[in-house]
C-alpha cells in the first residue's frame, strides 16, 4: 500500500466548506435565544464613577443588564497571564487584575463595563445605547517607549514595568564587544498588527436548567484550555458542568487561544438570566478586543570581525504588553522572543533584555510567529547591514556564520536537533536566480525604477513543549497533546485529537497519518476535534504544534492499537505474537501466512467468542475493545529552518514597492502533505509582506485606536502579491519519531525581514520602519536623489 | 415592513421584512443560510458575496427590500444536483481554501468573473479579487484555483 503521508491529498474539509456547510459559532442558533451587546468605554483610561443601568433596563425587549458589580459580588474571577516570568533581579512579574467586566477603572478603548440582553439585537443595541457610565478621564499611557517614564496605570505596578527579563551574559557580551572590529546597531520598531481572522470572535451559551450543564460554544483555538481557565480561575462552573465546543473556526493566528471577557460573562450570565445568549462581534469591537501582536521597540547590535566573523550579540527591547498581560502575553517578547534573536548564527556571545510595559491600549499576545517574528527581524536586519558596511555579500556572509554541524547548541537556550543551513540557502540562491540579480537591477534603473534585493535566514522554536521544559520557565501548564483512536466494531475508526484546527486541515493529515498506521483507507477515518465533551483533554493548537505534538500523539495511539490487534491476532491464529506482522493492514502469521485484517480483528475485540465454542480472542491480561490514547511529550522543541530572497522594484516617483519575486525555501523535516504545506507557507508569506508594507495598528496620543476598520487597517489583498516560488530541504527532526517539524509560522517570522532588507537595498541602505508604506519610501526616494546628486 | 418576494437558489420565499433589514441578515437569519458570512461592518472583505440576478453583489451592503423580485443565489444553490460547480472543484483542487470562512465569497466572486470575461490574466484575476479579504491562504492558490476552473467553465 503506498503511504499517504507525503502526498498531496486532496482535503476531507473542502465539500463542506465549499458548499457553505461549514458550521461557524455565529451560524448556531438556539431556540429562546437573546442577544448580548457590551458597552465598552470610549476612554483609553478613566475612572468609572458610576454606571446607571436603569433606563436600559426598561429598553423595549431588554432582558438582563450585567455590570462589573455584579460579576464581583459573583466572585467571577478574571482573565489570565499563563506564563510567569522573572526579572533580572529576581523579582517576580507584575500582573494587575483583569477583570471580566472592568468596574473602577478602563484601561483600554473597548474594555468591557457591562453586557446588555435583549430579545432582538436591534434591541439589544437600543439597551446598550441606555446604560450611562459616569467616568473621570485620565491621562493615557500610550507609547510604549514612554511607558516606564510615565504615570502607573495599575495600582502596584511601578513605572508600568511587568519584568525586567534578562537572558545571557553582559560581561561576555562585553568581551567579545571589546575584541570586535565593528560594531553594526539598528533601532526597530516592530509595528503592532492586528490578526485579524477573518471570522469575528463570538459566543453562543446555552444553560441547561435541568442538568446545571453551560454549554458554550465559541471562536477557541483551545477549547479544553478555555474550559480549564473558566473553571479554574474564572469559577464560572465546575469542569464537569461546563462543555466548551469550538466549531468550525475561521482563522485564528493566535488571536483566539485567550479566553476573552465576552465568554466568560455570556456563560456565567446565562445561568443568571436562565436564557441562552449568542454574542458576535463586529469588525471594529474585533479590533479594539482581539490580541494585537507584536509591538516591540528594540536596540540590537552585532560585533563583527572585518571578516565578517560575528563574535557577540545585545538586544535591548521594550515589549508592549498593552492594558493586561494575558495567556502568551509575558512569554512571547521572552522565551519566545529571546533565544531565537542570534538567528541561525555561531555567536560565542549574546544577551536578550526585555522590559514589558502596560500602556492603555489592547493586550498584546501570540500573532502568528509569536516572538519569533521579531526575534529574526532583530538579527537578520543587523546581518544584512553588517554585509553592507563590510562589504561582504549578504549571502556570503550567512554562510560564515552558519553552524555545520548538527546538534547546535545555539547560544541562549536551544540545542537545534537537525538542519542544514548551507543547504536552504544555495538552493534559495539558486531558485531566485540572485547571481542574474544586478543585471535585473540595471534593467529597472533604465526603467527609472529602484530595484532591491533582501535576503533572510531563519529558524524558529515551534511545536511548543516539552512540558518539564516550559513549566521550567514559567509556563502554567504542561505543553503535551492527547489522542484517542476508536476502532469501532464495524471497522471505521474516529481519531479524537487535543489539537484544534481552524484552517489547518487536521481532518486530512491527521486521517493521512492514522491510515498508515493502521493499513487502512482515508475514507474510514474520521478526526474528531473541538469539543470537551468529545475526545481526551487537549492543549489545542498554536505555536505550530498540531503536528509536532498532537500528530505524534495519534501516531502513538495507533501503535497501541496495532501492538493490541498483534496480541489478538496470535491468539486467534495460533501463533507466538513475534511471529506475526503487521502491513498494510493485516497481521500474517510468518510461517502460515494465515491473516486476519485490522478490520476482523476490531470486530474480535468487540465480540470476544463464538457460538458452541468457550474461545476467546482476547489474550490474558488484554480487555475486550479496541480504544486507544497517548497523551504525547516530546523530548524537545521541533526546528524549522530556511532561507528566504525578495526583490522588491519602488517607483520613486510614487514611492509604491512592487514585490517583484518571492523564493522560499524551507526545511519542515518530513512534509506529510505538500500542498497543505505549501499553503500554510503562502499564508504566512502573505502575513509577513503584510507587516513589512501594509500594515499597521495606529493609537493616538490619548489611546483612540485609529485602525479599527478595514477602511483604516490596510488589509493585503490579492493584488500585493506576485506568484510565490517555494522549495523545500529536508532534515529530519529527532525529536519525534515521524522526523517533522513545524510549519504554520515559518512565511511570517521569515518574510518581513526579507522584504525589509530589499526594500533597504533598494534605497541604498537607508533605515525605513515597517510598514514601508508609498509615502515612507517616497520620502526616503527623494533623501536619496538629494545625497545621490550631491556624490556626483 | 415589507414584504418582499425573492426567487432564492431556484425556490420561491415570500417574507415580511423590516425595511433595514440586510440581505446578508435576510439570507443568515430568515432563510438559514448561513454559507453567507459576515467578517466585517464596512463592505470591505467580501466574505458575504451572493448574486443578484446573476451578478455579485455584497449582499452585507443591499437591503433585502431593495431587490424584491430577484433571483439570488447564493453558494448553496451552486453544486447542481449533487456535483460541485467547477469552481467549487478547483478550490479544492488546488487547496484554495483553508479555514473556509472567505470561501463563498470568494468562490461566488470568482464565478461571476469568469462570467465577465472568459480567460482572465493572473493580474486580471488578482485585480478583481481585490473586494474579498482572506487572510489564510495569500490568495495564491486561489488564483489557481480560479485559473483552473477558467479551462473549464
Amino acid at each position: 500500500m503506498a503511504s499517504l503521508v507525503g502526498s498531496r491529498v486532496e482535503r476531507k474539509e473542502d465539500g463542506r466548506f465549499l458548499q457553505g456547510k461549514g458550521r461557524y459559532t455565529a451560524d448556531i442558533n438556539i431556540a429562546n435565544q437573546t442577544y448580548a451587546i457590551f458597552v465598552r468605554s470610549p476612554h483609553a483610561r478613566a475612572k468609572i464613577k458610576s454606571v446607571d443601568t436603569s433606563k436600559a433596563l426598561k429598553s423595549s425587549g431588554v432582558v438582563g443588564v450585567l455590570t462589573g458589580k455584579e460579576i464581583a459580588e459573583d466572585k467571577i474571577g478574571g482573565l489570565i497571564a499563563g506564563w510567569a516570568i522573572r526579572s533580572e533581579d529576581g523579582s517576580e512579574m507584575k500582573v494587575p487584575a483583569n477583570p471580566p467586566l472592568a468596574k473602577d477603572v478602563a484601561n483600554f478603548v473597548g474594555e468591557p463595563i457591562a453586557v446588555v440582553f435583549a430579545e432582538t439585537l436591534d434591541e439589544a443595541k437600543e439597551g446598550a445605547e441606555k446604560v450611562k457610565v459616569d467616568y473621570k478621564v485620565l491621562k493615557a499611557v500610550v507609547d510604549p517607549a514612554d511607558a516606564m517614564k510615565s504615570e502607573a496605570i495599575h495600582d502596584g505596578v511601578d513605572k508600568n514595568l511587568c519584568y525586567d527579563w534578562l537572558l545571557g551574559d553582559r560581561k561576555a557580551v562585553d568581551e567579545a564587544f571589546a575584541k570586535a572590529d565593528k560594531i553594526i546597531k539598528v533601532d526597530l520598531i516592530n509595528n503592532r498588527l492586528v490578526p485579524n481572522a477573518m471570522e469575528p470572535r463570538a459566543c453562543v451559551v446555552d444553560y441547561n436548567t435541568a442538568s446545571e450543564e453551560i454549554t458554550l460554544y465559541t471562536t477557541s483555538q483551545n477549547p479544553h484550555l478555555s474550559r480549564l481557565v473558566m473553571s479554574a480561575f474564572g469559577g464560572v462552573a465546575p469542569e464537569n458542568k461546563l462543555r466548551v465546543v469550538a466549531p468550525d473556526v475561521g482563522g485564528g493566528f493566535g488571536s483566539k487561544i485567550n479566553v476573552y471577557n465576552e465568554e466568560i460573562v455570556c456563560s456565567w450570565a446565562s445561568k443568571k438570566i436562565e436564557r441562552p445568549i449568542k454574542w458576535v462581534a463586529e469588525r471594529t469591537e474585533s479590533f479594539l478586543t482581539d490580541t494585537h501582536g507584536r509591538d516591540h521597540v528594540t536596540h540590537a547590535e552585532l560585533a563583527v570581525t572585518k571578516e565578517g566573523k560575528f563574535l557577540g550579540f545585545k538586544n535591548e527591547t521594550i515589549a508592549n504588553l498593552g492594558a493586561y498581560a494575558r495567556v502568551f502575553g509575558t512569554v512571547t517578547p521572552t522565551y519566545l522572543f529571546g533565544p531565537c534573536a542570534t538567528g541561525v548564527y555561531v555567536i560565542p556571545a549574546a544577551y536578550s533584555n526585555v522590559k514589558a510595559v502596560y500602556t492603555n491600549t489592547a493586550p498584546v499576545d501570540a500573532y502568528r510567529g509569536a516572538g519569533r517574528p521579531e526575534a529574526t527581524y532583530t538579527i537578520e536586519r543587523l546581518v544584512e547591514k553588517a554585509a553592507m558596511e563590510l562589504g561582504i555579500d549578504k549571502t556570503e556572509i550567512r554562510m560564515k556564520n552558519f553552524p555545520t554541524e548538527f546538534p547546535f547548541k545555539q547560544t541562549l537556550v536551544h540545542t537545534v536537533d537537525s538542519g542544514d543551513y548551507v543547504a536552504g540557502l544555495e538552493k534559495a540562491k539558486q531558485m531566485a536566480d540572485y547571481a542574474g540579480f544586478e543585471a535585473r537591477r540595471k534593467k529597472s534603473e533604465v526603467n527609472g525604477k529602484l530595484r532591491g534585493i533582501g535576503v533572510s535566514s531563519y529558524f524558529e522554536a515551534c511545536g511548543i513543549a516539552p512540558s518539564a521544559a516550559v513549566m521550567s520557565l514559567g509556563c502554567g501548564v504542561g505543553l503535551w497533546e492527547s489522542a484517542e483512536v476508536r476502532f469501532n466494531p464495524t471497522g471505521q475508526i474516529s481519531v479524537f485529537t487535543g489539537a484544534h484546527s481552524h484552517g489547518q486541515s487536521h481532518q486530512t493529515t491527521f486521517a493521512q497519518i492514522a491510515a498508515d498506521e493502521l493499513g487502512v483507507p482515508m475514507e474510514n477515518i474520521d478526526v474528531v476535534h473541538g469539543d470537551t465533551d468529545k475526545g481526551t483533554f487537549g492543549m489545542g493548537t498554536y505555536g505550530s504544534r498540531s503536528l509536532t505534538v498532537g500528530g505524534i500523539a495519534i501516531v502513538n495511539a495507533c501503535k497501541k492499537i496495532v501492538a493490541k490487534g498483534k496480541r489478538v491476532a496470535a491468539k486467534m491464529l495460533e501463533v507466538n505474537e513475534d511471529e506475526i506482522e503487521f502491513k498494510d493492514g493485516e497481521f500474517v502469521a510468518l510461517k502460515s501466512n494465515k491473516k486476519k485484517t485490522i478490520g476482523e480483528i476490531a470486530f474480535a475485540c468487540y465480540l470476544p467468542g463464538q457460538r458452541d465454542e468457550m474461545k476467546s480472542p482476547i489474550p490474558e491480561g488484554d480487555e475486550p475493545g479496541l480504544i486507544e490514547s497517548s497523551f504525547f511529550d516530546p523530548a524537545n522543541f521541533s526546528f524549522p529552518a530556511g532561507s528566504h530572497i525578495c526583490e522588491v522594484e519602488i517607483d520613486p516617483d510614487t514611492g509604491n514597492v512592487k514585490v517583484e519575486k518571492y523564493t522560499a525555501v524551507d526545511d519542515f523535516g518530513r512534509i506529510v502533505n505538500p500542498m497543505i504545506v505549501e499553503g500554510q507557507v503562502h499564508g504566512g508569506i502573505a502575513q509577513g509582506i503584510g507587516q513589512a508594507l501594509h500594515e499597521n495598528t495606529q493609537y493616538d496620543e490619548t489611546g483612540q485606536l485609529m485602525t479599527a476598520s478595514y477602511m483604516d487597517y490596510t488589509m493585503p489583498r490579492a493584488d500585493n502579491f506576485p506568484e510565490f516560488n517555494l522549495g523545500f530541504t529536508c532534515t529530519h527532526a529527532t525529536s519525534n519519531p515521524l522526523g517533522v517539524k513545524g510549519c504554520g509560522e515559518a512565511g511570517a517570522i521569515a518574510s518581513p525581514p526579507t522584504v525589509m532588507n530589499a526594500v533597504i537595498d533598494a534605497l541604498g541602505g537607508q533605515e525605513i520602519s515597517m510598514p514601508a508604506t508609498a509615502e515612507k519610501v517616497w520620502k526616503a526616494c527623494k533623501t536619496l536623489k538629494k545625497s545621490n546628486a550631491k556624490a556626483a | 415592513m415589507t414584504k418582499i418576494t425573492l426567487e432564492v437558489n431556484g425556490k420561491k420565499v415570500s417574507k415580511d421584512v423590516a425595511d433595514h433589514t440586510l440581505l446578508s441578515v435576510f439570507l443568515r437569519d430568515n432563510l438559514n443560510l448561513t454559507g453567507t458570512h459576515v467578517g466585517c461592518d464596512t463592505s470591505q472583505c467580501g466574505a458575504c458575496v451572493v448574486h443578484v440576478n446573476g451578478k455579485s453583489i455584497k449582499s452585507c451592503s443591499t437591503l433585502a427590500a431593495d431587490i424584491d423580485g430577484s433571483k439570488v443565489t447564493t453558494i448553496e444553490g451552486l453544486a447542481k444536483d449533487g456535483k460541485l460547480h467547477p469552481m467549487q472543484e478547483a478550490f479544492k483542487k488546488t487547496h484554495g481554501l483553508q479555514c473556509g470562512f472567505c470561501t463563498p465569497g470568494m468562490v461566488m466572486s470568482a464565478v461571476d468573473l469568469l462570467q465577465t470575461k472568459k480567460n482572465p490574466s493572473e493580474q486580471e484575476i488578482r485585480e478583481w479579487l481585490e473586494g474579498n479579504i482572506c487572510r489564510c491562504t495569500g490568495y495564491q492558490n486561489i488564483v489557481a484555483a480560479v485559473k483552473d476552473a477558467s479551462t473549464k467553465m
